[in-house]
């Protein structure tokens, strides 16, 4: 492979920026649209949750700073003290943004849609029109929940990134725009999801079978199969809740529902329960979209930074495998107190213990893989070891919350909160920073600092933990979620000082990011340039030209070996890339 | 460098589809979840009621029978123009084709006189659950079929010139729309039972 030059430049024609950046249909370009959007709604959403933590923290007290005081309208914050309203607004945005606008469009959108067709040695997506829809149906709905703020009458929606009626149902208008902004949402991931499985099934590199794919392929199959299936439960869900808000039917509206006084003059009849169903029906498989990719992103990183392969390849495939089928069935462990009969609630607290199995099963796979290797602590791997301890935390807490007797004392506290926070935050995003840092000289032909990697990662590490570990604590003492002022709450007057903890903790994460901002701006400017591959990694990817040109590869590569031939004996290398023929 | 996307006209060796072909399987297969799901919806609020109305008492049950025996029909054409592009005969590929558009066109007119009957009786939605549910799930249905019209549309006049220069990659193509019209006839086949018969 040729490290000089990259001829494919020259032959390419030109074309108008708008064509090559804008409305490009190269899934490399859309890839990188996908993930700079994604980053922006991060970060968005990251900072409506930092004005949360105010309120939190020193509850009806004006906020400290006259000019960010301003930027809000007197039905938000009045005198610079937030009103309830605007919190719960901002506590559905922020839920709703950071899962559909953020993770998602990043693990599956920006990060799926560029490492994905160089990992099976395809020259783009196995529809490229389709794609660059994707992307543009995620944008509007981005916008359209962005947009939403500004209703004058009630502003973004109020009830939660769950969204459960009957209160959804009535609530003001912003919540028809959710719902509008959801469904174009959900088209995007349908079409992305459906592109992304013929690609991988259909534009495999000659030689590349299913059990030489790449780990990070596999998770990405199973992700898409979970967003292709489960989402339209959810679209079913939407298309209801929006008939009846709009044209007044019943769904979700039971008989006799008593609103501010007033008996509803609606036919009734419906049932709010049907909603949680559907919705739980999509958002269980949807916490798999936010992991399973992740899980990828960090066993490519273990392998290439332990110099070895990654334990029990095959194993950690079917466990994904039947992580993906397990995942359809395990939903009603968040309606546990629904009052649901003891038989049901059986069935899903079991199925719910099978499931924690194959994830126990990848993270011990992940964890013995750094068994022994010579291990490079370079960014991207710090991040991936740490997405370990953080994803078992997350996961472990998870099992109390599945058996039915000990969710009665933690469901809907703050203890929900942390175990899924652990294994969103510091899990998948450190996971979604390593693959940044990982692929970034694949993308950009240059790679991003060492040293100031290593401050975003060592900041990032303690803050994180100081958000929400303190956050089990709360649930633990019976600190309901979605409150605007805990002090109002006798039980909950004491722990009080655990959210000024958690509150600083959060805005000094936010400090410890701008290492990371400025790494990434610089490092696409000045980051030392770097050859096709910098990581001495074996995987597809690798072979294309950095960053590749239109159509990926010089020549279409043809597979000779597994993913991960590290550190092969009789080899006068320590990585046999799978496009290499000879040796053994 | 930039090559070609494979399989798009031809067949995977291994798999033995082409992205197209693979690409509508799943996405009727996600269409099969959205409607599923409508169906359990319907099936709970069903469950959950006290007087739950039968179908054929509330319903136009004959002028359904109408329109199932019209859809059925038209799949009938959609296949048999499939066949003929097969045979490589344009000419009767368009003239089956047509037929498919005329005869969904002919359930869409029947289902908006249906509409027009109950609206003329203030009967909406929000009359009750089981109209609610009438209308979403017909309503949705009405939408399928409505895209397939377009798109058979399409492939009837500007779609069909890539007959001359791809004509297995039209052929795909029209195998894959035939797909679609074939699920959105499936999807009636359920609907008419349902909710006009029980
Ligand atoms: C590994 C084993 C896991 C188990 C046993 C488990 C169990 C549970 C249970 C029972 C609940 C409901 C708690 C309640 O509302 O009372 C819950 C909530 C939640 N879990 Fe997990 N979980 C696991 C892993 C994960 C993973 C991997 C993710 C995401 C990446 C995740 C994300 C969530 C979210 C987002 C919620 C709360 C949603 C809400 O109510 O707003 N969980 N988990
Ligand atoms: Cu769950």
């Amino acid at each position: 492979m040729s490290h000089h030059d990259h001829g494919h430049d020259a032959h390419e024609h030109k074309l108008p920026f708008w064509q090559k950046y804008i409305f490009s249909v190269d899934h490399k370009v859309i890839g990188i649209q996908y993930g700079i959007t994604a980053l922006l709604f991060l970060f968005f959403g990251f900072c409506l949750m930092m004005l949360m933590r105010w309120q939190l923290a020193f509850p009806g007290q004006p906020l400290p700073w006259p000019w960010l005081a301003n930027l809000f309208s007197e039905k938000q914050m009045m005198s610079g003290i937030m009103l309830p309203e605007f919190y719960n607004q901002l506590g559905a945005m922020h839920g709703t943004i950071m899962i559909f606008l953020g993770v998602v469009p990043l693990a599956v959108g920006a990060f799926g849609n560029y490492v994905v067709p160089l990992q099976v040695g395809a020259p783009d997506m196995a529809f490229p029109k389709l794609n660059a829809a994707s992307y543009w149906a995620y944008f509007w709905g981005g916008v359209i929940m962005l947009l939403s703020f500004f209703i004058p009458e009630g502003g973004a929606a109020q009830s939660g990134w769950t969204s459960y009626p009957p209160l959804s149902n009535i609530a003001q208008d912003g919540q028809t725009w959710w719902l509008f902004g959801m469904v174009l949402l959900i088209t995007s991931s349908l079409l992305g999801s459906i592109n992304i499985i013929v690609t991988i099934v259909q534009l495999r590199a000659d030689g590349l079978t299913f059990f030489r794919l790449p780990f990070f392929v596999w998770a990405q199959l199973v992700t898409s199969f979970l967003l292709l299936l489960a989402f339209p439960p959810l679209e079913a869900a939407g298309i209801l809740q929006l008939m009846d808000r709009l044209l007044d039917t019943s769904f979700f509206m039971p008989t006799g529902l008593v609103v501010s006084g007033e008996v509803s003059k609606l036919a009734g009849g419906g049932n709010p329960l049907l909603w949680q169903h559907l919705f739980w029906f999509l958002a269980h498989p949807e916490v798999y979209v936010l992991i399973l990719p992740a899980m990828g992103i960090v066993a490519e990183i273990m392998a290439v930074n332990t110099r070895k392969p990654i334990y029990g390849y095959k194993t950690m495939i079917y466990s994904i495998i039947f992580l993906g089928f397990m995942s359809f069935i395990v939903w009603a462990h968040h309606m546990f107190l629904t009052g649901m009969s003891t038989k049901m609630s059986s069935f899903f607290q079991i199925t719910t213990m099978i499931i924690s199995i194959p994830s126990v099963v990848i993270l011990t796979a992940l964890i013995l893989t750094l068994w022994g290797g010579s291990i490079r602590y370079n960014t991207p791997m710090l991040f991936a070891i740490a997405f370990l301890p953080m994803f078992a935390i997350g996961g472990l807490t998870g099992l109390p919350l599945g058996l039915t007797a000990a969710d009665i004392h933690l469901h809907d506290t703050y203890y929900v909160i942390g175990h899924f926070h652990y294994v969103v935050a510091p899990g998948t995003i450190f996971a979604l920073f390593a693959g940044i840092y990982h692929w970034f000289p694949k993308v950009t032909g240059r790679k991003m600092s060492e040293v100031l990697g290593k401050i975003h990662f060592f900041f990032s590490f303690i803050f994180i933990n100081g958000v929400f570990m303190p956050m089990f604590s709360l649930g633990l003492a019976g600190v309901s979620r979605r409150l605007w002022d805990q002090t109002q709450y006798a039980h909950a007057v004491p722990t009080q000082p655990l959210n000024v903890v958690i509150s600083y903790s959060a805005w000094l994460l936010a400090l410890a990011q701008i290492p990371f901002i400025l790494n990434f701006f610089g490092s696409i400017f000045f980051g030392k340039k770097v050859n096709n591959n910098p990581w001495d990694a074996t995987t597809l990817e690798w072979a294309a030209p950095s960053p590749p040109g239109h159509g990926n590869f010089e020549t279409a590569p043809s597979v000779y070996r597994g993913p991960y031939e590290y550190s092969v004996p009789g080899q006068t290398q320590d990585f046999s890339p799978q496009h290499l023929q000879g040796g053994k | 460098m930039s090559a070609e996307i494979r399989f798009i006209a031809k067949p995977h060796p291994v798999t033995g589809v082409t992205n197209s072909k693979l690409g509508m399987w799943c996405f009727l297969s996600s269409e099969i979840m959205l409607f599923g799901a409508l169906f359990s919806t319907f099936i709970l609020l069903r469950a959950g009621s006290p007087a739950w109305p039968h179908g054929y008492d509330l319903l136009n049950v004959p002028l359904a029978t109408v329109n199932t025996l019209i859809l059925i029909a038209s799949s009938i054409t959609m296949v048999m123009g499939w066949a003929e592009l097969a045979g490589k005969n344009l000419k009767a590929f368009k003239k089956y084709l047509a037929a498919t558009i005329v005869l969904g066109c002919a359930f869409l007119a029947l289902k908006g006189f249906e509409y027009g009957m109950k609206f003329e009786h203030h009967i909406y939605p929000s009359k009750n659950n089981f109209y609610g549910i009438y209308f979403t799930i017909t309503g949705l249905h009405v939408l399928h079929l409505v895209c397939g019209v377009v798109v058979n549309l399409y492939f009837l006049f500007p779609g069909s010139k890539m007959w001359e220069k791809d004509p297995e990659q039209f052929l795909g193509r029209i195998e894959a729309a035939g797909l679609y019209w074939h699920f959105v006839d499936l999807v009636w086949l359920f609907v008419f039972p349902t909710l006009y018969l029980l």
